[in-house]
């Protein structure tokens, strides 16, 4: 016994490593070391985020079926038949819902980053971990839903006979591209909301005005075309176009609409992680 | 590389506090406000204020490995900034801090802790947050439960779990994650005995292991016991640096005016004490004026003048009394008695006097420190302050006072004595012609009282 104690001793001062501590000033470093060091911290918090979701409910992981279900009936009722939008030949129910994953991956996503660096204020304020770690898991947290949710996506594409297009290999990078819009605007929205809690009230409407310029309930070719290249600064355009395309063979092929998407996102990411890592200094002091 | 576990440099460390305090004179001084706008949103500069403090400033110490380092300092002197910079929570505004190898802290017990989770999942949880590897959770996993003594509800919702127990499992964790420097901050302030017992003892064990302590509390006699040497905080710096006991006098007779009360600051009440709003301390003589030296013989009165701003349900506001020396003589509360807790179950909104007399004949000669605590037992501490005030007790016409010699020990009662001459032949009766004339209570009956005070 205390020969192990004493070996480990020895192995924790040969590794000794120094932290210095120093104000930082301007923009800092990203430090992707740390946060590469911490990932074990990452894959813990979602699985944390993934196992309570759910805790207490009578229908479980159901939820995460029946919400997506039941926006896409509202959206199909409402944009189907009062407002007649098309649907290229796809049924509409397969048409919305293909759109509604990526969309509901993302939301759910902005609304739990946002809300992240709050409910984990107790983390933040006692112990030291990269805390873009906070966001970007509540950010994973939301991928375990959106496969489940993948699982109902196919078995109504096989009672409709939808086959996927052999596009189909690359819907994990329009996967990637919601994932990616939905962290950078995480951590701009994260870390505002520890400064300002106005953002709590913005959030909602803001979601719900995204949903309308984002081609969940309509086809983007409804779009003008001298409003395509306005309308595909929302990065979200570029993925429920994508996903449509991959899967269903719907919408336009990805073309400069999707450069334009997967510039802002990734630019939104860079701008999100940078501000987030400069403000990060101060949220243990006003969360 | 050295035998350095510590080296603090000028670490300052600035807050800002308060309501924005924004006028704009000029059209000018508005437009620019404007044209700042985005920026200042950005920096969240329009949801602070623009008032500052500065809760540490320029302090510089070098901690050893091995040492065990205790900090004492009043409320609001800059003890849980210090730390939160050393545990890299928070970022310090000047100066440089150089920590050799990982820093735990029991302050962190239960960080993390989700009440939906079972215990196995939130030491699986809480051992990352605190920093330990998968691998390493996995292998003292069966050490961390056995420690815990929770093994029968280890895949129970922690929300289930007690108070005591979740303070055993999360406690298990942290202590179970070996750092090189171990940080503990005020751990005596939660938890019942038993629990305290065991944070001191992991404390020193990890002293023993020669590792290094940093140990943060107002309870004097844990850092006399604990500590070899002690640095004093107040408002922000370094007051001293010195060995424990040397520090622990100064921390408890510095910094006291001779004036026998004391007023709170607003910088001295922590923002969580409301509804509990703590006004002034007193100690007063038999005249209800307010000295700072009282007479042992006489009784002496302590008045705390609180103002609730809410109602607050089994509160109990209360006194410490502390020698100069910090072991803590006595701990009363104005509803210790049954009765009165009873009738004062719910303390309305308003302002309070709660008054207590120390009997006459009690303490000794020498100065004392007088503590505050408000709390709700086993809901809520609102408000504590262990050294809020200090005076003197004068021992003029106590007992003893013939003899120019110091009584040692805090308190000096004026007891009953009888003295008994007991004859070899057993106690028949006492010669009248003794000088001493001893009552006894043998075949003379007792007829004479007690004279102790002719001796």
């Amino acid at each position: 016994m205390s020969r192990t104690s004493t070996s480990k001793q020895a192995n924790t001062l040969a590794t000794e490593e120094v932290i210095i501590l120093r104000p930082t000033r301007g923009w800092a470093a990203l430090n992707l070391r740390d946060l590469w060091r911490f990932r074990e911290l990452a894959f813990f918090l979602t699985w944390r985020d993934v196992i309570v979701r759910y805790k207490q409910t009578v229908l479980g992981a159901g939820w995460a079926i029946l919400q997506p279900l039941i926006n896409m009936i509202v959206l199909s009722v409402i944009f189907g038949n009062f407002a007649k939008m098309p649907t290229e030949g796809i049924p509409r129910p397969v048409f919305t819902f293909a759109a509604l994953l990526p969309w509901g991956l993302f939301s759910k996503a902005l609304s739990d980053a946002g809300r992240s660096m709050l409910s984990n204020r107790n983390m933040i304020t006692k112990v030291y971990f990269p805390r873009l770690i906070i966001p970007l898991s509540s950010v994973l947290g939301g991928v375990v839903d959106f496969a489940i949710q993948f699982v109902i996506l196919l078995g109504m594409m096989l009672y409709y006979q939808i086959y996927p297009t052999p596009a189909v290999w690359t819907l994990p990078l329009f996967l990637l591209l919601a994932l990616v819009t939905a962290l950078g605007f995480g951590l701009w929205i994260s870390s505002l909301n520890v400064m300002y809690r106005d953002v709590n009230y913005v959030l909602p409407f803001l979601t719900q005005l995204w949903l309308l310029v984002t081609p969940v309930a309509y086809s983007a070719r409804v779009v003008p075309e001298q409003w395509q290249f306005l309308y595909a600064l929302n990065p979200m355009v570029g993925v429920v176009e994508g996903f449509r395309w991959a899967l269903l063979g719907a919408e336009t092929p990805p073309g400069p609409n999707l450069m334009i998407s997967s510039v802002i996102a990734v630019l939104v990411l860079v701008t999100g992680m940078f501000y987030f890592r400069r403000m990060e200094r101060t949220f243990a002091d006003m969360v | 590389m050295s035998d350095l576990a510590i080296r603090v440099e000028h670490l300052s460390k600035q807050y800002r506090i308060g309501a924005q305090i924004e006028r704009y004179r000029t059209l000018r001084d508005s437009l620019t406000n404007i044209v700042s706008w985005p920026k200042r949103l950005l920096r969240g500069e329009l949801a602070l204020g623009s008032e500052t403090i500065w809760a540490l400033d320029d302090i510089s110490f070098e901690v050893k490995k091995g040492d065990v380092l205790g900090v004492i300092g009043r409320n609001g002197a800059g003890k849980s900034t210090l730390l939160k910079i050393l545990s890299r929570v928070t970022e310090p505004t000047r100066g440089y801090a150089e920590i050799h190898g990982r820093v735990g802290s029991l302050l962190e017990v239960g960080t993390g802790f989700h009440p939906e989770l079972t215990g196995r999942e939130n030491i699986a949880l809480n051992g990352a947050i605190l920093g330990m590897k998968r691998a390493e959770i996995e292998r003292k996993f069966d050490e961390i439960v056995a420690f815990s003594g929770v093994e029968k509800f280890i895949d129970t919702p922690v929300k289930r779990y007690s108070s005591g127990m979740y303070l055993r499992l999360a406690f298990a964790v942290a202590a179970h994650l070996e750092p090189e420097i171990l940080v503990v901050d005020e751990v005596l302030a939660v938890g019942d005995a038993e629990f305290q017992r065991k944070c001191l003892g992991k404390m020193s064990d990890v002293a023993r292991q020669g590792r290094t302590v940093l140990f943060v509390s107002h309870n004097m006699s844990a850092i006399l016991r604990l500590t070899e040497e002690t640095i004093v905080l107040e408002k922000g710096r370094l007051a001293l640096r010195a060995p424990s006991q040397q520090a622990v006098d100064y921390y408890l007779t510095s910094g006291f005016g001779q004036t026998g009360e004391h007023y709170w600051q607003p910088d001295e009440i922590p923002a969580d004490a409301a509804p509990f709003h703590p006004i002034a301390l007193r100690v007063l003589d038999t005249q209800n004026r307010v000295v700072d030296t009282v007479r042992s013989v006489e009784p002496t009165t302590v008045e705390i003048e609180y103002r609730l701003d809410a109602p607050i349900t089994g509160l109990r506001v209360g006194i410490y009394l502390l020698s100069a020396h910090g072991e803590l003589i006595f701990t009363s509360f104005d509803t210790d008695d049954q009765a009165q807790f009873e009738r004062i179950g719910n303390r309305p909104a308003g302002h309070y006097l709660s008054r207590c007399t120390i009997p006459a004949d009690l303490l000794n000669e020498g100065r004392y420190v007088v503590g505050v605590n408000a709390s709700a037992y086993r809901v809520r501490r609102y408000f504590q302050d262990e050294s809020a005030l200090a005076f003197s007790v004068d021992a003029a016409g106590a007992p003893g006072m013939q003899w120019m010699e110091p009584r040692l020990g805090p308190i000096r009662p004026r007891l009953e004595w009888q003295i008994e001459h007991a004859n070899e032949a057993g106690s028949s009766s006492l010669s009248a012609k003794n000088a001493w004339n001893f009552p006894g209570r043998g075949a003379q009956g007792g007829a004479e009282k007690p004279t102790e005070g002719k001796l």
